[in-house]
């Protein structure tokens, strides 16, 4: 078929299933958006490129498809940047196309020119530059088999500007044939069966899942193997939602900011089955101290992880959608009665995690944090989708709202990106129009991608804004208090912005709650409202959130407050 | 410190150094030397990396994480196999009429060659290991050298099988 490259592009992208793209256009790619006005591909025009990344990034941890951003050269593709960054560290599936000057105009310092692949190297799972149109079809084929097989990943692909409008004979390749990348990842019985004999001579076995269990998909097979098994389970930050936090033996996350009984339950078990995680500074604490009585099984996808930050007894290398079935058949098989064995220790973990759970001190007439997010998680059905920013909102919504379900709870985990939340919230909405979608921001993460309100109200796009607002940047001032001697530096902001008229003036609905009398009902109102709404609650700005690992402790060492 | 020298195929692409030179920074792993060149097959490149590291474990994440690059094809650890590390050197090197012998006797005693020769200078071409490479280096400092250019260290297997099939 005789076509454009930028025809094919779209062409490809269909017959990968893509069914929206978010984007920004601009010099580099005005002939892209020429194919996209006439073929009336479906396409979110955000208001920055940041906007359109995140917006990817959000549809696919709420999908699992590949998210699909267009950009255009120099400052378009390096307001990806943040974005790709993202979803590089919590392994998201993306494809970015960015527009890159024309092929007699690179390497010159041509108008917009920046070296995207230079830039995006060490922040994506592969790149690639295309300056001959008859690489298109190959190029775009890898990029999404690249994307979403094995350990996922970001994969941006620069285009020269001419290859857009040079017509060529379109085919799209059936197979890739990468020989240094076969996109399967499966490993050797041996490994798990060895696994499978440590946990049947553990006393203290405990579980640990990460983003690695969300993005396998295998979460409804480990449920199965915590049910048969009775083993206790904790989680990474991207691990919840994979086991729904009401389980009795179900501990909650683990970390500088996780629960007592997961951070203690760490420190006194003789083995530590782990699924899809990479042993975060977050998450570890104190390295040399961290779970120093136990054996370390490892379920991972990445090579490369398996003896990065901790060593590792029980190594099982493999994607999980190979060795979660066989490690299911193998437990049911060999782990008879298990559930006895382990009674003692399964009950001392859940003991701990009912005298400590996550708690907060009510105040007469002061809506607090970690309140409102518990109301939220009350108020709201099984299937609303949950978008968090970046700080202390994100960690009290890690602690306080009940994730049910894998894929419920999206949120930027390793990169720690504020300004990931309204955009991502409008990829998941229209990932998943017929849920509810929820995003907890904060007063500083919100402004780092407000001009994202525009795009919600411009598309009908439904999102709930539920913005903790404390006037200070509370992680960075919770931290100043703690270890700074109370030098507030910068963290302070008594702003004159009235997000509510912002809102309005945005075009979506403002509402704003403050004390505790009728909170409930008005929160609930909001809620349930019609249309994209932001919900401005005002709060104390002087609450913590515990407990609290300080960096470099060793886990069982928290700050815990009253 | 310990050096090993490492033989990576990757696809002959445009692209394909920035990725394994932007692994290697982002990681901050420490390299001795890097050098690339065509192979048997036309299609493929092999990048010679001499790496140095703490222990086995920091190898095993080098390894490991070049291994995740998509147009790394096969990378092969030569410190493992019985094999042969060369480098190619050229010193240019201070001479003149009463110094020439002594230098020319030096560059014979390590199968050395002069390939370039003015009234006040010698170029010497040298290929061996890192330690005869020294060797000469320490001897020639008598006449003073003006330059050095090296290539860094390659190195094959022994035996009939190519790293590809290993």
């Amino acid at each position: 078929m005789l076509m454009n490259g930028a025809q094919a592009i779209l062409e490809s992208l269909r017959r990968e299933e893509v069914d929206i793209v978010f984007g920004y256009p601009g010099g580099a790619v005005l002939d892209l958006y020429d194919a996209v006005y006439q073929a009336k591909f479906p396409h979110i025009l955000t208001r920055h490129e940041q906007g359109a990344v995140h917006a990817a990034d959000g549809y696919a941890r709420a999908t699992g498809k590949v998210g699909v951003c267009f950009a255009t050269s120099g400052p378009g593709a390096t307001n990806l940047i943040t974005g790709i960054a993202t979803a590089n560290m919590d392994s998201i599936p993306m494809v970015c196309i960015t527009g890159q000057v024309g092929n007699p105009y690179i390497g010159k310092d041509s108008f917009q020119e920046a070296d995207i692949v230079g830039i995006t190297t060490p922040i994506t799972k592969h790149n690639y530059l295309v300056k001959k149109v008859e690489q298109l079809p190959r190029v775009i084929k890898e990029a999404f088999f690249i994307a979403r097989t094995g350990r996922p990943g970001p994969v941006v692909i620069d285009i020269a500007k001419d290859v857009f409008s040079t017509q060529f004979e379109y085919e799209y390749p059936k197979t890739v044939n990468l020989r240094g990348y076969s996109g399967e990842f499966t490993g050797k019985e041996e490994e798990i069966v060895a696994a499978v004999e440590a946990i049947k001579n553990a006393k203290r076995p405990l579980f640990f899942i990460g983003g690695g269990l969300t993005l396998s998909g295998q979460s409804r097979l480990f449920r199965e193997v915590v049910k048969m098994s009775g083993i206790p389970v904790i989680t990474s930050l991207m691990g919840l939602g994979c086991v729904p936090s009401s389980d009795e033996g179900f501990l909650g996350m683990v970390g500088m900011h996780g629960s007592y009984a997961a951070n203690m339950a760490v420190q006194q078990c003789d083995l530590l089955i782990t699924l899809g995680a990479r042993f975060d500074d977050r998450v570890t604490g104190k390295l040399s101290a961290f779970a120093p009585n136990a054996k370390i099984v490892h379920f991972e996808v990445d090579k490369a992880e398996i003896n990065k930050n901790v060593p590792v007894e029980y190594p099982v290398f493999g994607d999980l959608r190979w060795s979660m079935p066989i490690f299911l058949n193998l437990m049911i098989r060999s782990c008879d009665n298990y559930e006895k064995q382990i009674q003692e220790w399964r009950e001392h973990v859940i003991a701990m995690n009912k005298e400590h759970p996550f708690a907060y001190n009510h105040e007469a007439n002061t809506i607090l944090p970690q309140q409102l997010i518990e109301t939220v998680s009350k108020l709201v059905d099984d299937d609303t989708i949950v978008v968090t920013d970046v700080g202390q909102h994100q960690m009290w919504a890690a602690q306080f709202f009940n994730s049910r379900k894998p894929r419920q709870f999206l949120t930027s985990g390793g990169l720690g990106t504020m300004g990931y939340g309204l955009p991502a919230a409008m990829g998941a909405k229209l990932a998943k129009p017929e849920h509810k979608v929820v995003v907890f921001t904060g007063d500083g993460s919100v402004m780092m991608n407000i001009q994202e309100l525009a795009t919600m109200a411009d598309n009908n796009i439904d999102v709930k804004i539920v913005l903790l607002h404390n006037s200070v940047l509370g992680m960075v001032y919770q931290w100043q208090k703690l270890f700074y001697g109370h030098r507030f530096s910068n963290t302070i902001m008594d702003t004159k912005v009235d997000f509510v008229k912002l809102a309005e003036a945005m075009g979506i609905k403002g509402v704003r709650i403050q004390g505790l009398d009728g909170f409930e009902a008005n929160l609930q109102a909001a809620l349930e409202g019609e249309g994209a709404t932001l919900i401005d609650v005002i709060l104390p700005p002087n609450e913590d959130v515990l407990p609290m690992v300080a960096p470099g402790a060793q886990l069982d060492n928290m700050v815990l407050g009253e | 410190m310990k050096k090993y020298n490492l033989a990576i195929l990757v696809d002959n692409k445009p692209g394909v150094l920035t990725h394994v030179s932007g692994l290697i920074s982002r990681r901050a792993f420490n390299i001795e030397s890097i050098s690339a060149g065509y192979t048997e097959e036309t299609d493929v490149t092999r990048i010679n990396i001499e790496v140095s590291v703490e222990d086995k474990h920091e190898l095993e994440q080098v390894i490991n994480q070049l291994s995740k690059l998509i147009d790394i094809i096969k990378i092969v650890n030569l410190g493992e196999v019985d094999s042969i590390v060369r480098e190619l050197v050229l010193l240019k090197v201070r001479a003149n009429r009463e110094t020439l012998k002594d230098i020319r006797n030096i560059v014979d005693v390590f199968r050395g060659k002069i390939v370039d020769i003015s009234p006040e200078n010698v170029v010497i071409e040298i290929t061996g290991s890192q330690g005869k490479i020294e060797a000469i280096c320490e001897m020639m400092a008598q006449f003073e050298i003006i330059e050095i250019a090296r290539t860094g260290t390659i190195a094959i297997s022994r035996g009939p099988v190519p790293v590809k099939n290993m």
